[in-house]
């Protein structure tokens, strides 16, 4: 952390080994929990984990400055984040009539190379870090979000839609016996 | 539902080859998908063996997949039988692959002729792993390890004894 990080590093790794990385992670998961929903929840979670750290990164990089509103925030996540980090930009569509609700309809998805989901496990959701990393960024910018898969193409669907509602705006708390 | 019927019969297999290697990721990406492997890891071992058992274990699973991926894309391909050429083959065109770049140095010890050393002087996964001073023999390029051990394993060259199949990983700060 002490060590100054070039802020523009921008050394890349092998997608392959990114999605291989990823996947010897899941099958260990698999066999690690008994139930598919456990197996998603645990991805959830250490993608939370990411997330809150991720966020920092995102900032050294990009210099962005602070978003006004829920539209410009979901502008920015899929043509900035997602693409300094994934290196794919998701279309943002099927907004909600109260503006609080968008789809993220991912086309490729790196995490997915070299993948099939057996007929055993058909209820989980490969790719749900990528919903934890979401949430647990934007949480650490006061905005706090329900993240959850719509479709899967791993599933049998034609693609694969995340949808982000917005719950509400985090306000920082001030600790106590401070003014 | 008549097309989801159609899709069931086709496997991964059918489908043409996704990636032709060009796509990439982030370095901090991939760090942090790391970092939170090794964390998930740490949670349930007791040991530092078993850390590095377990991240072996992953690595094996990504390197086994690598032998297809690699084959299909060589364009004369040409089994290496001999375990010198094999080794060669690992620090040259698997490394290139994962890493986009050569391993530094493969060495044949002198005490035995089947104990071979591959030197990687950066290894990506501890780019950003800073090991605690109590725990100063941990390394989680046990990880790298396991790819060349799944490489090897899935390409037939498992001698009959253990001792012969050696996997040292080495890294400087």
């Amino acid at each position: 952390m002490s060590r100054q990080g070039r802020p523009q590093d921008t050394r890349k790794v092998s997608g392959e080994l990114f999605s291989l990385t990823y996947g010897a992670l899941v099958a260990q998961l698999v066999r690690d929990y008994e139930k598919d929903e456990e197996v998603n929840q645990q991805l959830d979670k250490m993608g939370y984990n990411i997330g809150v750290r991720l966020i920092e990164d995102f900032f050294a990089r990009s210099q962005q400055g602070r978003c006004h509103d829920f539209a410009q925030a979901a502008d920015v996540l899929t043509k900035v984040g997602f693409k300094m980090f994934l290196g794919v930009v998701p279309t943002v569509a099927n907004w909600s009539a109260k503006g609080d609700e968008f789809s993220l309809i991912l086309d490729q998805n790196p995490l997915v190379d070299f993948v099939e989901l057996p007929e055993t496990h058909q209820g989980l959701l490969y790719s749900n870090i990528i919903c934890g990393v979401i949430r647990g960024a934007l949480e650490m910018v006061q905005l706090e979000v329900k993240v959850w898969f719509v479709q899967d193409q791993l599933r049998g669907s034609d693609s694969t839609e995340i949808r982000v509602k917005f719950l509400k705006k985090l306000e920082d708390a001030v600790p106590a016996g401070e003014d | 539902m008549t097309t989801r019927g159609k899709r069931a019969a086709e496997t991964l297999y059918d489908k043409p080859l996704s990636s032709k290697g060009k796509l990439e990721v982030n370095l901090s990406t991939y760090a942090f998908l790391f970092s939170e492997i090794v964390q998930y890891s740490h949670g349930r071992v007791t040991s530092l063996s078993q850390l590095h058992e377990k991240l072996s274990d992953l690595g094996k699973h990504a390197g086994f997949r690598m032998i297809d991926v690699l084959c299909l894309r060589e364009k004369t391909p040409k089994r290496e039988t001999r375990l010198v050429n094999h080794l060669l083959y690992i620090q040259k065109t698997l490394w290139k692959t994962l890493f986009y770049k050569e391993a530094d140095r493969l060495e044949q010890a002198t005490a035995s002729e089947s104990t071979f050393y591959l030197f990687e002087d950066d290894p990506v996964v501890n780019r950003f792993i800073s090991v605690p001073k109590d725990q100063s023999s941990l390394n989680c390029a046990a990880f790298v390890a396991g790819i060349i051990e799944g490489f090897l394993n899935g390409t037939q060259f498992v001698s009959y004894s253990q001792h012969q199949l050696q996997i040292t990983y080495w890294s400087f700060p």
